[in-house]
């Protein structure tokens, strides 16, 4: 089973950008399915992404949140090689997480 | 609001006149049999439109709850649009090349 | 001598025009097919054409580009890779039915099978292949059927479409048949898929650009945002149907099919670039 999450990590300069995508449903809870019943809320609830172990973004994610949702951020400091963790958890517990290298 | 009072002299009619309810039972089933007929030829040259479905189903939904004047009126709308899918369908047999890159 | 050769032609020409109109030409359709794009469309490079509403707006063209460097299809291509090399119940795999394991042969479906003497398109010989191994087909309008398709295309992308019309009668009516479907106006609103994708490509339709007919099937199958999913060939026939307000035929049937045929046809040439994005 391939992971749920792409990351991919650019070093530019003093900056890394780092771009996200996730593979989840997002069910707001709201929708009805074919038959007319309701589908369940099922979404993503904290996103962190660590670097060297220290978190440099960190989302609080509902119900609102898009399905597989893609991400894109910068931030300072961060060089080719160091590691990178993206990880989430979901409101059934659920959770999934990747270790990437910045490139 | 008219047509609650509608609705309601409706249900005093079908209960205390039994003929005039049959009329309109009868009056139902012929549109709807025709609004079926050009539904089905639509069908056969491969042109039915949505619409036209939708109407029909419409009209059996309110025959089912025993409003035979609404069922009516929709089978009648279904029938027209059918005819004129049919219409559209036998016209473009050969004009639709006049639309074509040469 | 001349004269009375004028003279013949004079009298050949009203009875000869008609027929030579109506006898099926698939080249001279192409050629003027792709000439009708190039006049309307002088800016657009040949080759942009199959990257739809893209080529027509400067920026639609830029958030595109963009999105390509992280693209939506990403997990159905892992997921397609995955299905081709999956054992059936009898050990053989989807990579087996086709040729070279599915891998960079896009362009050259849908093709005339003069053995069924009907057109099979990518969509069709997936499900042939299950069945023929004894495997439940799949739906063809979503989920693993576009994984399925969309990594073949991905390994066929800058190939060009390579359609063949065969030296058989059959072949050609299913050619004419596609290109009858095209033209033909339906549903409520009496549209044909000619009204939007040859007389208004670039003009919106409410907030979308729409795509020129020229190079449509190269970028398929599509993942739309519209959808916040995957679609095949067929499930935009069918949704293209449905928005005129004519009830669909089932995917894959085989005025769908004839109709791949002529599309891709007169894309011929141009390069495959699926699976594409679509908003």
């Amino acid at each position: 089973m391939a992971s749920s999450i792409r990351v991919r990590a650019t070093s530019r300069g003093d900056t890394t950008e780092v771009q996200a995508l996730v593979q989840h449903p997002m069910d707001s809870g709201f929708v009805k399915n074919a038959r007319g019943e309701l589908i369940p809320p099922h979404f993503i609830q904290r996103l962190a992404i660590e670097h060297d172990g220290k978190p440099v973004f960190v989302a609080d994610w509902g119900p609102a949140v898009s399905k597989d949702p893609y991400l894109k951020f910068a931030f300072k400091g961060g060089k080719a090689g160091d590691e990178l963790k993206v990880s989430w958890t979901d409101n059934k517990g659920a959770t999934d997480q990747l270790t990437t290298k910045i490139q | 609001m008219p047509r609650s009072i509608l609705a309601c002299a409706a249900a005093l009619l079908l209960t205390a006149v039994a003929a005039p309810a049959r009329a309109a039972e009868a009056a139902f089933k012929a549109a709807y049999a025709s609004a079926e007929a050009a539904n089905a030829e639509a069908g056969k040259l491969r042109n039915q439109w949505t619409t036209a479905v939708a109407a029909l189903a419409a009209a059996k939904k309110a025959a089912e709850a025993g409003d035979f004047d609404k069922a009516t009126s929709e089978a009648r709308k279904s029938e027209q649009l059918s005819r004129a899918a049919i219409f559209q369908a036998d016209e473009q047999k050969t004009n639709w090349k006049l639309m074509e890159i040469r | 001598m001349t004269g009375l050769a004028m003279a013949a032609a004079l009298i050949a020409a009203p009875s000869f025009a008609a027929p030579a109109a109506d006898a099926p030409d698939p080249a001279a359709d192409l050629k003027a097919f792709q000439k009708y794009f190039r006049d309307k469309f002088p800016k657009v490079k040949f080759e942009d054409f199959v990257n739809g509403p893209y080529s027509m707006d400067e920026g639609l063209y830029r958030q595109w580009k963009e999105k390509e460097e992280f693209p939506p299809y990403e997990f159905a291509l892992d997921l397609g890779k995955e299905l081709m090399a999956k054992p059936f119940g009898n050990g053989k795999t989807l990579a087996d039915c086709f040729p070279n394991k599915g891998v960079g042969i896009r362009q050259d479906y849908p093709y005339f099978d003069t053995e069924q003497g009907k057109v099979v398109t990518l969509e069709l010989a997936v499900n042939q292949c299950r069945e023929a191994n004894g495997e439940p087909p799949y739906s063809y309008v979503k989920d693993e059927m576009a994984a399925v398709t969309a990594y073949m295309a991905f390994t066929s992308r800058g190939k060009p479409f390579d359609v063949k019309i065969p030296d058989d009668p059959r072949a050609l009516a299913a050619y004419e048949n596609g290109k009858r479907y095209f033209y033909t106006r339906r549903g409520q609103l009496n549209f044909s898929c000619a009204t939007c994708h040859v007389q208004s490509p670039g003009e919106r339709i409410r907030a979308e650009v729409l795509a020129p007919a020229l190079g449509i099937l190269n970028a398929m199958p599509i993942y739309r945002s519209e959808w916040s999913g995957m679609g095949t060939t067929s499930r935009r026939f069918t949704s293209c149907n449905s928005q005129v307000r004519g009830v669909p035929l089932k995917p894959q049937d085989e005025d769908y099919r004839d109709l791949e045929y002529y599309l891709s046809y007169v894309s011929n040439g141009l390069p495959i670039s699926g699976p594409g994005a679509r908003p």
